[in-house]
């Protein structure tokens, strides 16, 4: 492992991709990577790209990531899609719309599974973001899978969200709910030569302009990814963010917010298993529901039974 | 193993037909595998380079343009040349039994030709990955 970690240091794409297959898998081995790999962390720029599903979030990525390879930069995409609930399988199909990408000595391009988790994300996604970073990205773009209304574990792992909307998808009212539309710094109104597309963004302006507190009115702008119009300004717009960040400080402001978050869920999943791990022995979780069906027991003796393991 | 098997499913050359490469893989999602499709019309060097980046354990390609005895041996050696040389390949498409021992030679672990049951196609996966 360490030899991997050294090649990947260099920028080995074969390695690089290794080690995310390791920290994807393997809990005891993800520990060690990311703790060899922890100081070579925090360089890169990370995207969130997020929208429904079909909004055009691969290939408007496909477009802004082909402008900073123009650049001189290194990009790396993180393209997540569902995992199925029954089979465990999944079809990873963003890099369908990233074709010549993946050819650049410059773009590393990783499809994830989901593998359960709900919040638009993977477990393991964190972590492959860390990776990619001590690889020598400059920016990482996470593509979340499509999203509905409430899929926002993107904001604990992205500096920058940028919201891809398209036309067609409900009225004003949609806009103002919470969840999804809260997250966005940026605004892109996709596959804007389609009808509908300038009351979309007026219905959003307007749901933005309703915000009181908010520290920084997001913009909203109207692009076609697909005949690259709008790309340039909306990476201005990026860029833009990005250096809000840095300059006041909240670059560090979200990131030290996402770290304590990182650490409180992994001390909530590291309990998890203990209980788990207790209640899985000798069919004791089958005995006690089947208990408190039974009216021998009730639901909250039975919790406190198992919270005893931890509780010790 | 406890880890899905992933599995890269391209289409190397110029046919335009996909429906066999989507059915296969839908199949194997269905068999529980992380499958990365990446659509019609591929060169050797771009499967390459997802396979590399994906770090797949098995390359699957549906080919039905003719071109087969061209492009398959050629992905096989570049796979190697980049050290991937631990990944399953099959393939699957119009390929005539008389070209088969001969990709088989090349390093294509296995062609599926039409009539395949996807079940079956999925046991040999499973079976027969190289990695741990």
């Amino acid at each position: 492992m360490e030899k991997l970690i050294e090649k990947m240091l260099t920028g080995d794409k074969r390695s690089c991709a290794r080690l995310i297959t390791k920290v994807e898998n393997d809990e005891d081995e993800a520990r060690q990577i990311i703790k060899k790999i922890h100081k070579y962390t925090g360089n890169a720029r990370v995207i969130g790209i997020t929208g429904p599903p079909g909004a055009g979030k691969s290939t408007l990525t496909d477009k802004l990531v082909r402008l900073l390879l123009n650049e001189g930069k290194k990009v790396a995409i993180i393209a997540v899609d569902p995992t199925s609930p029954y089979s465990g399988g999944s079809i990873l199909g963003d890099r369908i719309r990233m074709q010549d990408l993946a050819l650049e000595a410059n773009v590393f391009i990783r499809s994830l599974g989901t593998r359960g988790y709900l919040g638009g994300l993977s477990r393991s996604t964190k972590d492959v973001v860390k990776v990619l970073d001590a690889y020598g990205a400059d920016y990482i773009f996470i593509e979340t899978v499509g999203v509905g209304q409430s899929e926002v574990d993107i904001i604990k792992t992205a500096d920058t969200i940028l919201m891809v909307m398209v036309p067609g998808l409900g009225d004003d009212i949609q806009s103002i709910k919470a969840g999804i539309m809260e997250i966005g710094d940026i605004f892109a109104i996709n596959k804007a030569d389609l009808f509908g597309a300038e009351r979309t963004a007026t219905e959003i302006n307007m749901m933005l302009d309703l915000g009181q507190n908010i520290e920084r009115r997001p913009p909203v702008k109207l692009v076609c990814a697909r005949e690259k119009q709008g790309i340039n300004e909306l990476l201005d717009e990026l860029k833009g963010h990005i250096k809000y960040l840095e300059d006041t400080g909240k670059l560090r402001e979200r990131r030290y917010r996402n770290t304590k978050v990182e650490i409180l869920e992994m001390i909530e999943e590291h309990l998890r298993r203990i209980v788990i791990g207790y209640t899985d022995k000798d069919d004791k979780l089958d005995i006690r529901v089947n208990e408190i069906l039974d009216k021998d027991k009730n639901i909250y003796q039975v919790i406190d039974e198992f919270l005893s393991v931890i509780n010790k | 193993m406890d880890r899905p098997i992933r599995v890269l499913i391209a289409k190397p050359g110029l046919d335009g037909h996909d429906r066999g490469a989507k059915l296969i893989a839908r199949s194997l999602r269905d068999a529980g595998m992380e499958v990365i499709y990446t659509g019609l019309r591929q060169t050797p060097e771009q499967i390459v380079a997802a396979a590399i980046q994906e770090d797949v354990d098995v390359v699957g390609m549906s080919i039905l343009s003719g071109a087969h005895n061209h492009l398959l041996p050629k992905i096989v050696d570049m796979l190697k040349e980049q050290g991937a040389d631990d990944v399953l390949i099959i393939a699957g498409g119009v390929i005539p039994e008389d070209d088969i021992p001969g990709l088989k030679e090349a390093g294509v672990d296995a062609v599926f030709t039409p009539g395949t049951s996807t079940k079956d196609t999925a046991e040999f996966v499973k079976n027969n990955v190289k990695r741990k």
